[in-house]
């Protein structure tokens, strides 16, 4: 089963959701855990493991051969990104902004243009007993994180095909949430009870009623009941899976890097509570 | 000499664009005939991605000695104008093209 940790706004708790609900899980049960926020990975901060595997990630971009290019100009005119550009003695490549659709190299009637491998990431595999924790990092300066996210649901698929699998996904609702979230099960959206998160919220939920994905809510900070985002659950019919109260107590261990469930009773519950709506193994039955 | 602004519009009392890559006109001045020439940059100012590139393509073929614009180009765009060795101005955004024309040829840009 695979479950994404998603949402509208950024800085709801994805995180800290997806760290203590892998590592809850994690007490009994196997479970893996992606960080697929690739452009900002932070799961990592509040877990350790051994490390298990390292990998860099590439992108195919195209490579100039100026000896056998006869200047026809036809890749920059295939080129839907502008990532080839074709000036009259030089043709110049924009690899950030590439999309690797091969169209320039397999249409130049001149064979100038190889498609080459180039680094844009890397993924890295950690274990500690039960849980197995990825972690996909954009180098510094890449623009596109649809690549290294697609490329790291490859490798989750290849070496956990049958695992629980818990995907910390990235914020908004552009690209890399779809690609994040587009294999899921399921979609947990964890939002705040402020307008921001509200409206950025709708935004998530139009997003996945969308893409057809079955989804529920986590309220975090939640200070009462009956605020603006339960009142919009219970308007369109959307299961609010927990609400985890706003504490002082939980931004103290955040800030530590330390997890919450073993401290924070109301957390535990909302794990629980969402371990039981998923019928997912562990907590506390 | 051929002098390129970045422009919101086609004539004299239009105002330099901001942006280089985005800008929605390219308004090309002979210095020797005072002439203006406009040409049409929306298509690329709706791209998604690689606005920069594109302008730039435009701007080489125009081939002016100088650019006169805002904020200046980015990183992309400024790759490909080093093809063109023409001297780049910024700071020129909110004047009219006549103002930064007359400011440019005053040494005050």
């Amino acid at each position: 089963m695979k479950i994404a940790i998603a949402s509208g706004k950024g800085g709801t708790g994805k995180t800290t959701l997806s760290t203590n609900l892998a590592a809850y899980i994690a007490q009994t049960h196997p479970v893996v855990l992606a960080d697929l926020d690739v452009e900002e990975p932070n799961s990592g901060l509040f877990l350790s493991g051994s490390p298990i595997a390292t990998e860099d990630k590439f992108k195919m971009v195209p490579s100039w051969d100026a000896e056998k290019c006869i200047h026809c100009g036809n890749c920059q005119k295939v080129c839907n990104f502008n990532a080839i550009i074709s000036l009259p003695k030089i043709v110049m490549v924009f690899e950030k902004l590439c999309h690797s659709c091969y169209a320039c190299a397999e249409l130049c009637p001149a064979k100038a243009l190889t498609m080459v491998p180039e680094k844009i990431g890397t993924l890295k595999a950690y274990k500690q007993g039960n849980l197995h924790f990825v972690e996909s990092r954009l180098d510094i300066g890449q623009e596109m994180a649809v690549p290294l996210i697609g490329q790291t649901e490859s490798w989750l698929n290849d070496h956990f095909p049958d695992a629980l699998l818990l995907l910390d996904s990235p914020p908004g609702t552009s690209c890399p949430v779809i690609e994040a979230t587009k294999d899921v099960d399921f979609v947990i959206l964890v939002t705040e009870p402020t307008p921001f998160g509200l409206h950025d919220l709708t935004l998530a939920v139009e997003t996945m009623t969308t893409l057809k994905k079955e989804f529920g809510v986590v309220i975090n900070r939640h200070r009462e009941t009956g605020d603006i985002v339960e009142q919009y659950c219970e308007q369109n019919d959307i299961p609010v899976l927990a609400c985890i109260a706003d504490s002082r107590l939980v931004a103290e261990l955040y800030s530590q890097g330390k997890m919450m469930y073993k401290s924070v009773p109301d957390m535990q519950q909302a794990l629980d509570n969402i371990i039981r709506f998923l019928h997912l193994p562990g907590g506390r039955q | 000499m051929k002098i390129l602004f970045t422009a919101q519009g086609t004539g004299w009392d239009a105002k330099v664009d901001p942006r280089f890559g985005r800008c929605p006109w390219l308004v090309v001045v002979d210095s020797e005939t005072n002439e203006l020439t406009a040409v049409d940059n929306s298509d690329s100012s709706e791209e998604a991605h690689g606005a920069g590139p594109k302008t730039s393509r435009k701007v080489v073929e125009l081939a002016p000695a100088v650019i006169i614009t805002g904020n200046g180009p980015g990183g992309n765009a400024a790759t490909v104008l080093e093809m063109l060795d023409a001297k780049i101005v910024t700071g020129a955004a909110g004047k009219t093209l006549k103002e930064a024309y007359e400011a440019f040829t005053a040494g005050t840009l």
